[in-house]
């Protein structure tokens, strides 16, 4: 299996080819949408490129999940999502870093959740298994 | 102007590849006005072409069930633009096929107009593109669409079904037995 510091490389080059963004854009903090400036179509495109690049499948919805919540208010009251919300961000998200998230859970702060590195414990994750 | 940029097809190899050809002649409208005493095709179109092949063969490979629409033009890199009398050869073959789309790897070829066309094609290409496209959503695009497959239709449709010709004919060997 590759080491984290070879997933983090195939993951920023196939980043740099997607979204045409330039090596020093590329840290795993960098959020896709946000500093990278990733359209919805690039996630398709960035899911097809991942799965060739490191021979895996990635099933629809499982690394972007299109919407998790789908207005339920369970999961978001007012715009913040609930402590239930958050724990089927936990669920369905467990490769996600949720510690800043959780401080302010916002809504509109959930595409700060897919960054260079939720990408990377996201393989990581899918290769040890 | 019909927005068709390619003739007929080669090969078709059912989601795997396609080659289509688009001869140009000098009556083509777009050599009146590009440009005019300086007929050349510009590169946008042949990846229109590119897209065409590409978008049939996406299509086809899901029997036109899906709304197949270019997303994404990933990458592109042409060296020149193409001359009247000139015989482009598109050749595309599909890199990724899913449920919400497909990407696909293009390559032009130009020959003299009346050469024939070689079964390897040389490794130097007039370009090259990948091309992204997506599964327009079924159940989005019918509240926005209706159910009408808006993109295989009317001029389309007859290109696709020399594409099914194709298809149909094209042996294990990837040559339609009758050329």
């Amino acid at each position: 299996m590759p080491s984290q510091e070879e997933i983090y490389q195939k993951v920023s080059a196939t980043l740099i080819e997607a979204l045409n963004v330039d090596e020093e854009e590329i840290k795993p903090t960098a959020t896709l949408q946000g500093d990278l400036g990733a359209e919805s179509i690039d996630f398709l495109d960035i899911v097809f490129r991942l799965e060739r690049e490191f021979g895996i499948k990635i099933p629809r919805g499982e690394l972007f999940p299109e919407s998790i919540f789908q207005g339920d208010p369970e999961f978001v009251q007012n715009g913040k999502v609930t402590d239930k919300g958050l724990a089927e961000l936990r669920t369905r998200m467990p490769f996600a870093d949720l510690k800043k998230f959780e401080q302010n859970p916002d809504l509109t702060g959930i595409s700060d959740l897919f960054t260079v590195e939720m990408i990377t414990k996201y393989i990581q994750g899918k290769l040890g298994n | 102007m019909r927005w068709l940029w390619i003739d007929r097809f080669l090969e078709f190899k059912r989601g795997q590849s396609a080659r289509a050809v688009k001869n140009l002649s000098l009556a083509e409208d777009l050599f009146a006005d590009h440009f005019p005493g300086y007929p050349v095709m510009p590169a946008a179109l042949m990846l229109e072409g590119l897209a065409q092949t590409g978008g049939i063969l996406v299509g086809e490979a899901r029997d036109f069930r899906e709304k197949v629409v270019l997303a994404k033009i990933v990458s592109a890199r042409f060296e020149r633009e193409a001359l009247a009398g000139e015989t482009l050869v598109y050749d595309v073959n599909i890199l990724t096929l899913r449920d919400e789309g497909a990407s696909v790897q293009g390559r032009v070829h130009a020959f003299p107009g009346g050469t024939a066309i070689p079964q390897e094609l040389p490794a130097q290409s007039l370009g090259e593109a990948e091309i992204f496209f997506a599964h327009l959503d079924q159940a989005r695009s019918q509240q926005l669409f209706g159910d009408h497959n808006f993109v295989f239709s009317g001029e389309l449709k007859h290109m696709l079904g020399l594409a099914k010709l194709t298809a149909e004919q094209t042996t294990s060997d990837g040559r339609p037995p009758l050329a």
